[in-house]
């Protein structure tokens, strides 16, 4: 009996949206300009999660010795920095490995190596580059130093200077533009993920809204509510069926028109995140759709099964 | 079978549809309800579907007050009568097949049922040729006879026809009213409404006449006078 009337329920949607033509079109494409929204807003937050990473790893201090500072006074400063739960990681540039870069950097001034090689000894510090987890700790990491503890005190004796103090403002302000861009990103999904939803929900109870009075014949003939509802809902879930299949198949060129032409502006290959995340994608999308168009369906029928 | 106990029935606005009307219907009789537009004919036949309730009066089919029906109880009522509209109303996306098959679904038929049925009813009101069309490519005729075997084919006890030939030429108000009086010598009981003359006359059976919601004529063997 259940199977039967499943059956029945799928193949009545089935026919009502397939007959339903050009009424069914319209549905499919509004579906779609909402899948499409969701996917975009799905796209942005990739690559602004991208953007944010590539802009914190930039963001760093260096902690600069005076030359000639034991090895083991700035390894006491480096398992000192390790304990602070907000360092991330700390790399050890030793004077040699210093002065190995700077000839890299200035290869071809050959000035500024000849002044370097006039020198007797090596006149450039060793330095300890800290990472921290987020870049609103770095002021946390930096004040470290003029806590007033003993071993502080110690490591500013060998220090020669902290170059957070320079970054400082640099920093602060992407700081608070990374967590301005976050919000604002998310409050912004949020009304285009509603406002959407909401122009579906009203074009399914439109369609239903114009099927108000078969409804009322089929109650009038015996049909229970479930029985009259199934095939609504079946015709919504399949408007998001359709829909997502259309929206995967539109990001295919988009995806790779900004996969090709804009991934070193962008920071990112989103062709490569279409296909590598394909399937994961079009679920969200097939189940978007289905939940929107099934939902709205069940919805809008609501209020002409009650009366 | 059904009885009317003094129900009136008043709209929000204030129209008087129906004015302390009571009435009996026995089973297997022809019942002609006849009347000017708005005289409330058809809130008699809503009455009795439960499609509105009365302000005053009860309505009872057999032993049941048919306005203290559940929704699920009403859904289940609703099967044992037939309903025949002036407009047709048919599933407009479905065509004549899957019409009647709604109507035997709904009650929960086997598929085999239905596939013997349908066509036979088809062939019963004289549609068997229009079985695959969709109800924008049928006449006005041939959807009332698609709209009374929808209305048959459950095997109802009583069928309301309101105002079946309201819509129809002379020729097929006149085959509806064939069919309908075929139906009722196989027992059925027939609630028709109507403000055709020529309808009422060949009938021939019972007629109340209604005027401005009040009862104000039930004759046995009547004939259409207002």
């Amino acid at each position: 009996m259940f199977r039967t009337d499943t059956k029945r329920v799928i193949r009545s949607g089935y026919r009502n949206f397939m007959r339903s033509g050009f009424t069914s079109l319209a549905s499919v494409l509004i579906m779609t300009i909402t899948l499409v929204v969701i996917t975009g807003l799905l796209y942005v937050q990739t690559t602004l999660q991208v953007a944010l990473n590539n802009i914190k790893d930039q963001v760093d201090v260096t902690i600069y010795f005076t030359p000639k500072t034991p090895e083991s006074d700035i390894k006491n400063v480096e398992t000192g920095l390790n304990k602070l739960p907000e360092v991330a990681s700390i790399v050890y540039i030793s004077q040699d490995e210093a002065l190995a870069k700077f000839k890299e950097r200035h290869e071809k001034d050959y000035l500024t190596i000849q002044a370097l090689d006039e020198l007797d000894e090596n006149p450039l510090g060793a330095s300890l580059n800290v990472k921290a987890r987020d870049p609103s700790q770095y002021e946390t990491i930096s004040k470290y130093f003029e806590q007033d503890t003993l071993q502080a005190k110690q490591a500013l004796t060998v220090i020669d200077k902290i170059d957070y103090h320079q970054n400082k403002i640099v920093i602060d302000r992407l700081t608070s533009i990374i967590n301005g861009a976050k919000r604002l990103g998310f409050a912004l999904s949020l009304v285009l993920i509603a406002i959407s939803i909401m122009i579906t929900f009203n074009t399914i109870r439109l369609i239903i809204y114009m099927s108000r009075e078969e409804i009322t014949v089929m109650k009038l003939v015996g049909a229970g509510n479930k029985y009259i509802r199934g095939p609504f809902i079946v015709s919504g879930m399949l408007v998001g069926i359709f829909s997502s299949i259309i929206t995967i198949l539109l990001y295919w060129p988009v995806s790779w028109w900004l996969g090709s032409q804009m991934t070193e502006f962008l920071g990112v290959n989103l062709f490569k995140y279409y296909t590598s995340n394909f399937f994961q994608l079009f679920f969200i999308m097939l189940a978007s759709g289905v939940i929107i168009g099934g939902i709205s369906s069940i919805f809008a029928i609501r209020r002409y099964l009650n009366k | 079978m059904i009885y009317f106990n003094n129900v009136t029935k008043k709209y929000k606005d204030e129209t008087l549809s129906l004015d302390s009307v009571t009435l009996t219907v026995a089973p297997g009789e022809f019942i002609s309800v006849v009347g000017h537009s708005g005289a409330g004919k058809t809130t008699l036949t809503k009455l009795i579907l439960a499609e509105e309730s009365p302000s005053d009066g009860t309505v009872f089919f057999e032993s049941t007050n048919i306005h203290k029906l559940s929704s699920r109880e009403l859904t289940k009522f609703r099967r044992r009568i037939g309903i025949v509209f002036q407009d047709f109303r048919l599933l407009s996306n479905k065509n004549a097949y899957e019409n009647i098959a709604f109507a035997m679904e709904a009650i929960g038929a086997t598929d085999e049922e239905i596939a013997t049925d349908v066509p036979h009813v088809l062939d019963l009101v004289d549609l068997g040729h229009r079985i695959n069309h969709f109800p924008h490519q049928l006449s006005g005729g041939e959807k009332q006879r698609l709209a009374i075997a929808r209305a048959i084919i459950t095997q109802p006890e009583l069928i309301i026809a309101d105002e079946p030939t309201g819509n129809l030429d002379p020729l097929n108000a006149n085959e509806v009213v064939e069919i309908l009086k075929k139906i009722n010598k196989l027992g059925t009981t027939v609630i028709l409404t109507t403000h055709n003359r020529n309808v009422v006359d060949s009938i021939g059976g019972r007629v109340i006449t209604l005027e401005k919601g009040r009862l104000i004529r039930d004759d046995k063997d009547g004939k259409y006078m207002i």
